[in-house]
């Protein structure tokens, strides 16, 4: 008997066990519980901080969606990261890890700036707008056609790779700010001029037409993911590189077409900033925003409709937590962990839905699983 | 003899009908005897999501004996060690260990208990020598004693009959070498109980045979051994007893000598299989490809093929025979266009509708080699990895090789999806529908779907890489009648094997390479296994073409 009781303390305490199938029923149980639970989590976070959490939730949700200026803010939000997230949809569908959404943002935007200071006397207004935007597309995919080609030649890391152009286009539009493009009139700060009325994104619904931009852009590219042949080209290299091989693909040449593709769509959310929201170039104009993508398109599972409605929560927590912090004066920190204990508990119950663990002495007895 | 073994099958069916599977402590048949068993499991069970690798597995080993364990793949063998050795955790049941109930959480714990796994593949550090893998990771100072270390080695060399050179580093040994060192490793850790995991699958017959030796001299040491293999002659040759597993459950166990490979199969399958393989008379047709002094030399600077040179005709199948990694692999994705060729050519004849094709092949892409109008199929070794795409259902991947046929930017899946169909009904494809991922079917109808989407473009030249590998009976015997329906069509068949049984069954000739070289064509209606087995390990000329 002790002998008994010694093995059974020996027994992983917990161990994980992975799932087979799992009704949708269960799946949307998990993600309701998740939900609930950050929620929750949320709410003993606002205790601590002194608040109610009733009325500070509430808050959010006037703050994001109470009012037409508010929703107009929130959809501005949602805009670039969309746009973003479908950019690095195929890139990340190839397995080709692009970080440089961020840079390939900014490349894209430091060209249609080019064209709105200094052409905009010029040219007339749609002609301005449709140079901008193919600027703007040709310096995101020069952005991110640059590691798709070493990748391809020599094998590089496409990871650090693209995460390192970042800074240097940072660097970049930095020295613009400093040096050529500052604003005269600016006194002592490296500011560059606001854009003419002429180099601005015409509105719709009150809102810069690039919502409508980023709507084409996620059909489009549901499109050429799941119909075109190059698009399958992308899935089969994701899969396996051999596989496309013996299939006759060239890897290289897949790689470099869709790079150009990815870094052009990201040029093309610069565009919509600088254009549609901004009016003008910053060295926040990309701010993070490729990044924060990354986090929609793998919440997504890159597909590129349910990316619309990630990216519409990622911005409603991000202007909720900033009218929290203006009406309850929680520091911004706080507002910040709040958001993130929301994303954590949204992906951790992805692994609750593949596996399960299963406790010390559980199972071992009945031999029946749950 | 037959009817003991079969009335013994009966009693163990009756028990499962009972609702009490497995060997409880009412059925004590196994387990009941005087002197404990070495190493004994009971209702061991372990699931991976829906799949339940072992179903309440009972089985127990005695020492001073050999015991194969037998089954198809995917029988849940290996799961089942693995258990054994640390490497899973069961779900459920007990281990017993000399007759004491045991936890074995890490290999770490398998160990010191005694429990020795002999991988499929070895875990050796190249760049050390034999006695330095042998003392890696063991407990102790900080310091090694060599000497001792080498007297222990050449100590167990001596007594089960080893030649082994403690000094000789990983890089320079032979894989028969690599094997020996494993094996010592695990016993200088004191092991009694050794389990070896399809130990025979890289060996030549001769190696083969002085690694049974080994083994009858550590049971006659009293020593507990379990094989693992699926090959019945190995069985019938080595073993003392003989366990059975199909789909994860316990089939039953029999003395080997009270047994056939006949009885054997029907365990492992579960009804009756004829087990001849058919080789219908085909008139020889015209030479289909034609490989001339072709070489191949790897990246690390290795000559992986030397001056490889042979004909294939159309209406033959052409095995092609030799210890693992003696060129096969490079053969095969050197005529595909996948293998950088340094020297040679390969040269291909053929006909598209109506119209002679004659291409050599060497240096053209994949790509180039299909526009070209070069019918060549090929169906290589790693079918998940390199013929089919895992993540993809049997529509799309019937698309890999015809996707660019329709016209415009987009993908037309409709002949893709009746193809898909065609190949699924007339295959007897098991799978859970058209749309699922091919990851989730089993090997066998893996194989098929790869094998009808290459056979569907109506190949001159067929080349198969290990097709059966890993296949159930059944399968395996799917696959041999669509390689001679290939055969009889005209279509030359290169057939790249490792059990010489099926070759000498299945194929005209034998050609057999040994590394990297030709050392032989054989005619397979006269060959014998032990000419093909010299063959295998020399690179001399062979005699008969």
């Amino acid at each position: 008997m002790t002998e008994n009781a010694k093995t059974a303390q020996r027994e992983p305490l917990v161990r994980i066990v992975k799932r087979g199938d799992i009704t949708a029923g269960k799946v949307w149980l998990i993600r309701a519980l998740a939900a609930l639970g950050a929620v929750l989590t949320g709410a003993l976070l606002i205790l601590a901080l002194g608040h109610n959490p009733a009325a500070v939730y509430g808050q959010m949700i006037v703050g994001a969606a109470g009012s037409k200026i508010a929703l107009v803010e929130t959809i501005k939000i949602a805009i670039p990261l969309l746009g973003a997230a479908v950019a690095i949809a195929p890139a990340f569908k190839m397995k080709f890890w692009n970080i440089g959404a961020e840079g390939q943002i900014m490349a894209g935007a430091i060209a249609a700036s080019y064209f709105a200071l200094f052409y905009s006397q010029s040219l007339p207004r749609p002609l301005l707008l449709g140079v901008m935007l193919l600027a703007a597309l040709a310096g995101g995919a020069l952005w991110g056609v640059i590691p798709a080609v070493f990748k391809a030649k020599w094998g590089t890391n496409e990871t650090l790779f693209t995460l390192m152009l970042n800074y240097i286009i940072l660097g970049f539009e930095q020295y613009l700010q400093n040096g050529p493009w500052k604003r005269p009139s600016s006194g002592g700060f490296p500011k560059i001029a606001m854009f003419d009325e002429a180099a601005r994104l015409p509105r719709l619904f009150g809102v810069h037409i690039g919502w409508v931009f980023v709507l084409l852009l996620v059909i489009g590219m549901t499109i050429y993911l799941r119909r075109s042949k190059q698009g399958y080209e992308i899935a089969v290299v994701g899969e396996s590189e051999r596989t496309a091989r013996y299939a006759g693909m060239n890897v290289g040449r897949i790689v470099v077409r869709t790079m150009l593709l990815s870094g052009a769509v990201a040029g093309l959310v610069g565009f919509l900033q600088v254009s549609g929201a901004n009016y003008t170039l910053t060295e926040n104009t990309a701010g993070g925003i490729g990044f924060t993508a990354i986090t929609v398109a793998w919440l997504a599972k890159l597909n590129p409709v349910v990316m619309v409605f990630i990216a519409a929560l990622l911005a409603v927590l991000q202007k909720g937590s900033g009218r929290i912090q203006t009406e309850f004066l929680i520091p911004a920190s706080a507002s910040e962990v709040l958001t993130g204990i929301i994303l954590f508990f949204m992906l951790g119950c992805e692994f609750f839905i593949n596996y399960r663990l299963v406790l010390r002495g559980r199972e071992r007895k009945n031999g029946q699983s749950d | 003899m037959a009817f003991a073994w079969r009335s013994r099958v009966c009693a163990l069916r009756h028990c499962s009908i009972t609702g009490a599977p497995g060997c409880g402590p009412g059925a004590k048949g196994e387990c009941g005897t005087n002197n404990p068993n070495a190493i004994e499991v009971r209702n061991l069970t372990k699931r991976f999501g829906e799949v339940v690798a072992n179903n309440k597995v009972c089985l127990s080993v005695r020492r001073g004996e050999i015991l194969a364990l037998l089954g198809e793949n995917g029988s849940g063998k290996t799961t089942l060690m693995n258990m054994l050795s640390g490497i899973y955790f069961p779900d459920e049941g007990d281990i017993l260990v000399g007759g004491e109930p045991v936890v074995i959480r890490s290999p770490r714990d398998a160990y010191a208990l005694g429990i020795g796994m002999i991988h499929q593949h070895f875990k050796l550090v190249d760049v050390f020598t034999a006695a330095e893998n042998i003392a890696l990771g063991l407990e102790g100072g900080p310091v090694i004693d060599r000497r001792a270390l080498a007297r222990s080695i050449r100590e167990i060399s001596g007594r089960y009959g080893f030649d082994i050179d403690p000094d000789k580093k990983v890089y320079d040994m032979s894989v028969s070498e690599k094997q020996t060192v494993e094996i010592i490793k695990v016993l200088y850790r004191g092991a009694d109980i050794l389990i070896l995991d399809e130990p025979t699958a890289v060996l030549t017959p001769q190696e083969a045979d002085r690694l049974f030796a080994v083994l009858r001299s550590m049971r006659d040491d009293g020593k507990a051994v379990v094989i693992i293999t699926h090959k019945l002659g190995e069985v019938m040759a080595l073993s003392d007893r003989v366990a059975v597993l199909r789909k994860g459950s316990y089939v039953g166990s029999v003395e080997t000598a009270q047994t056939s490979p006949q009885a054997l199969t029907e365990m492992m399958v579960g009804r009756a299989v004829a087990l001849d393989i058919d080789r219908p008379e085909v008139q020889r047709g015209e030479e289909r490809l034609k490989v001339v002094d072709l070489t191949c030399i790897s990246a690390e600077g290795v000559t992986m093929l030397d001056k490889v040179s042979f004909s294939a005709y159309g209406g033959e199948i052409l095995g092609i025979a030799g210890v693992a990694g003696s060129g096969q692999k490079e053969l095969c994705e050197a005529i595909a266009g996948l293998c950088p060729v340094q020297g040679g050519a390969i040269l291909y004849a053929g006909q598209v509708g109506g119209v002679e094709v004659h291409e050599n092949l060497v240096g053209k892409s994949p790509m180039e080699i299909i526009k070209k109008g070069v019918a060549l199929a090929f169906v290589p070794e790693d079918r998940l990895g390199m013929g089919l795409v895992a993540g993809m259902d049997v529509i799309d991947n019937m698309l890999l090789k015809s996707y660019r046929g329709s016209r415009g930017p987009f993908v037309d899946r409709g002949p893709a999806r009746a193809l898909a169909q065609q190949v699924v009904d007339r295959l007897a494809v098991v799978t859970p529908g058209l749309t699922a991922p091919v990851r989730r079917m089993s090997g066998g109808n893996v194989q098929k779907v790869l094998v009808g989407r290459e056979i569907a473009s109506s190949p001159e030249v067929l080349i198969t890489a290990y097709p059966v590998r890993g296949l159930d009976i059944n399968s395996s015997y799917t696959i041999y009648h669509l390689l001679n329906e290939q055969k009889q069509r005209g279509a030359a068949v290169l057939f790249v094997g490792e059990d010489l049984d099926v070759l000498l069954e299945l194929c005209d000739r034998i050609l057999v390479l040994c590394g990297g070289r030709v050392s032989g064509v054989v005619d397979a209606r006269w060959a014998g296994k032990e000419q093909i087995g010299l063959l295998m390990t020399q690179t001399g000329k062979g005699d008969a073409q």
